[in-house]
């Protein structure tokens, strides 16, 4: 049995909403009972933003994820407030473009790994802005074996129907991610 | 079918137009914002389809009664603040037995409380929907799955017993994502025969009224009206449980969801415990409880509020059995170690 | 000459309304427009709350019962689930303008393609006469004692000429109904107002000038003359909007 509980978090419009659904989707191709629910409030765009993502192989309780096992934080304050909640054992991933760890008096606790993906960056030097968000997921994929290749695949091809010139952007994006 | 990942309020309004409703009248509100846009998109592009977004949720209500009233099957939905607004409408609604569905995703309150998800009207939903002598059959479901499902049933209920139905749930069912699959039943949208649509020389004229200046009129009114109400109390009532528990934790909607980890982080630990959960709020599930309760030591109640459902609870059981309670509020939801936590203590207290 | 009937779109019972009241010849002149347009079986009519609550009683036609002030919402409804039937609503000064007001400056501006009649007598008449939106400067009623102050109550609110600057009104008429001639002009104005609904042009709204001789304290014909000293130098007659074009 395994249950992944993931937080993404980031600032409004780095596309913190859809990587959860492209986790959930993907979850839900591979026969797994999925939840996402996002953080909602009265800021729309550039306010914080978070989202909960539960996939695992028994019916899911609470939708809400306070102690992750999977946490992507694309920002500084995101950093700040989840970094130090993610279960021993559990792997965060950071935007190091835009949350600077080492000057951080936070940190994981024991047992977290913690990669540093500069996606921001990464994301820019390759035209791909505004998917930095995916880069991360490339990442995440990578490091979990979140699913296979086929399923990913699939996934991001549901969440860009109507929009195909959007698949092979995301899926560029996945792979730098994969392979950072 | 293939399941497909959908937010709880467009699950909603996408099984309300899969039961018929034709019309939808609402006002924007957070966090039930997507059953409108839903409604918005979807309903000009069928036949016969109204969307209208309102002035005001006292607008969206009363053209609820007016189309409900020419015999059109018809929805609205809101959250807490808009529902105490639309309060007076749904009274007139049931005096004059219009069935209709009415969507509550509750946020915090009293005033403007907060936006995030809550369970504080319950007393509102169950006990105080309207002025007057009414009741309001008030399913609660607890996942995506059943904001389809119920939304079927309750153009059922609300069709059979000529009466409003409302859906309780709250921000987090409305705003999370599950997967989630339609069933092929169609049911009719053929208009109801008591509309008052025009007559067309080819009936006597209906009156949709709920005014009775004569006490006897208005007193067979009220007799007729709750003989259906005991048919509902009767026929209606729903519950999810488990039997034979020592340590009962009662909860619906979300709060139940997170009540369902904690009994089983608890049945794990060796500890007797089981879910009691209403899918009904009113009429509340009174032969279900019991049966959830035949072992039971004492029953916890949790619930996004300051404790709602207790007295039902309670009164269910018949004061036969201890009733405690943990909730949050304010726009929390438990975790589940914070029920394990309650639910181990009164292992201990209850010797259960 | 015709003889004179009852209109069948009214049922041949005895109404409520006080000796001089002109609410009787207000529905009877809708219900002389129902027939004469032939539309008794596609009607469907909206009763107020106030002294008018019980014409779900008189109308022959299919009627429905709004709570005070919703019935222009409750009419939305009733249209948009049935487009092609004919929606009245008829509201008073308090029921329209005081705490439905909301309900009927937006079904004009969507253009509800309703007509509203809209009996205007300056004052609530079956809560015992207290003072409503229209009641004039210096009026007297029962919650305004010593008169209307305006720096106290404020002004009466001309609806006609209000709602007249919304796109979505393709009708708004004020008569009046104290002579055979005001009565003739009101039905006229009535019967435009259920054309422009037939022709599917939008809002209509016709402001009818009343008397309330109980509330005001004079008698029938007295009240009439009160009505035409007092009422109308506020209220002046005439067509404000008209997009209807010939009908």
């Amino acid at each position: 049995m395994k249950t992944y509980e993931i937080l993404t978090a980031g600032f409004g419009g780095q596309g913190i909403l859809f990587a959860g659904k492209l986790l959930a989707e993907i979850g839900l191709l591979d026969n797994k009972e999925v939840s996402w629910f996002p953080s909602y409030g009265p800021a729309m765009r550039g306010g914080t933003c978070n989202c909960s993502v539960v996939v695992s192989d028994t019916p899911i309780g609470s939708p809400v994820v306070s102690e992750p096992n999977l946490l992507i934080a694309m920002n500084g304050p995101s950093y700040e407030k989840f970094i130090g909640v993610v279960k021993s054992g559990g792997k965060a991933f950071i935007d190091s473009t835009l949350a600077n760890t080492a000057a951080s008096s936070v940190k994981a606790g024991a047992g977290v790994e913690v990669y540093e993906v500069p996606a921001t960056k990464l994301a820019v030097d390759n035209d791909l802005i505004g998917m930095a968000n995916i880069i991360m997921l490339g990442k995440l994929i990578k490091e979990t074996n979140f699913a296979s290749p086929d399923i990913v695949e699939k996934a991001m091809k549901l969440v860009t129907e109507g929009k195909e010139h959007l698949y092979d952007l995301n899926m560029k994006a996945l792979k730098i991610g994969k392979e950072f | 079918m293939e399941k497909s990942l959908m937010k709880g309020n467009e699950a909603c309004a996408e099984a309300a137009i899969r039961a018929g409703c034709k019309c939808y009248f609402g006002y924007p509100i957070t966090p039930q914002n997507e059953i409108t846009a839903y409604m918005s998109k979807c309903l000009p592009k069928i036949e016969g389809g109204v969307f209208v977004q309102a002035e005001s949720e006292i607008g969206a209500v009363n053209m609820l009664y007016g189309c409900a009233g020419s015999g059109v099957r018809c929805m609205t939905s809101s959250s807490s603040p808009g529902i105490s607004l639309k309060a007076e409408g749904i009274s007139y609604l049931a005096g004059a037995d219009l069935p209709c569905v009415i969507v509550n995703i509750q946020r915090g309150g009293p005033g403007l409380g907060t936006i995030q998800p809550s369970q504080a009207d319950y007393w509102q939903a169950t006990k105080a929907m309207g002025h007057g002598d009414l009741r309001i059959p008030t399913l609660a479901p607890n996942s995506v799955q059943e904001m389809v499902d119920m939304t079927t049933k309750a153009f059922k209920i609300a069709e059979k017993y000529r009466t409003p139905v409302m859906i309780l749930a709250d921000g987090l069912l409305g705003q999370m994502m599950e997967p989630v699959n339609f069933s092929d039943e169609t049911l009719s949208c053929e208009p109801y025969s008591f509309g008052a649509n025009g007559h067309g020389n080819k009936r006597p004229k209906n009156i949709i009224n709920s005014l009775y200046l004569d006490p006897l009129k208005l007193e067979e009114r009220i007799n007729e009206r709750f003989a259906r109400y005991e048919k509902i109390r009767l026929n209606e009532s729903a519950a999810d449980y488990d039997k034979g528990a020592k340590i009962v934790v009662a909860a619906y909607g979300s709060t139940a969801r997170v009540a369902r980890s904690a009994v089983d982080k608890a049945r794990a630990e060796g500890i007797n415990a089981g879910l009691f959960r209403p899918q009904t709020l009113w009429p509340f599930p009174e032969k279900q409880i019991k049966d959830a309760t035949v072992n039971a030591k004492a029953v916890l109640v949790s619930e996004m509020s300051m404790g709602q459902m207790v007295d039902d609870v309670k009164m269910a059981l018949e004061f036969k059995l201890p009733v405690e309670f943990f909730g949050r509020q304010g726009g929390f939801v438990p975790n589940p170690d914070e029920i394990l936590a309650k639910i181990k203590e009164m292992e201990g207290k209850y010797n259960a | 000459m015709p003889d004179f009937k009852r209109p069948n779109a009214l049922i041949d019972i005895p109404n409520h309304y006080c000796p001089g009241c002109t609410h009787g010849i207000i529905h009877r002149l809708v219900a002389e427009v129902i027939d004469e347009m032939g539309i008794e079986g596609d009607t469907i009519g909206v009763c107020p709350v106030g002294c008018s609550v019980l014409e779900y009683v008189y109308f022959s036609c299919d009627m429905m019962q709004a709570s005070h002030g919703r019935s222009p919402a409750v009419a939305t409804g009733i249209k948009r689930a049935n487009p092609d039937k004919f929606v009245f609503t008829y509201q008073g000064d308090g029921d329209l303008a005081a705490i439905g007001t909301a309900e009927t400056v937006h079904a004009a501006a969507r253009g509800e393609n309703i007509t509203i009649i809209f009996v205007n007598n300056a004052i609530y008449g079956m809560t015992g006469g207290q003072m409503a939106p229209t009641t004039l400067p210096g009026q007297y009623s029962q919650t305004t004692p010593y008169g209307r102050d305006t720096t106290r109550e404020g002004f009466p609110i001309r609806v006609s000429e209000m709602l007249a600057t919304l796109d979505g009104v393709a009708y708004a008429e004020r008569t009046m109904a104290v002579d055979p001639k005001s009565i003739i002009a009101t039905k006229k104005a009535i019967r435009k107002g259920f054309e422009i609904q037939k022709n599917k042009k939008g809002f209509s709204i016709i402001e009818i000038l009343s008397t309330c001789p109980t509330n005001w304290g004079l008698t029938p014909l007295k009240a009439l003359d009160w009505l035409k000293d007092n009422m109308l130098p506020y209220y002046p007659l005439g067509v404000y909007a008209d997009k209807g074009g010939n009908v």
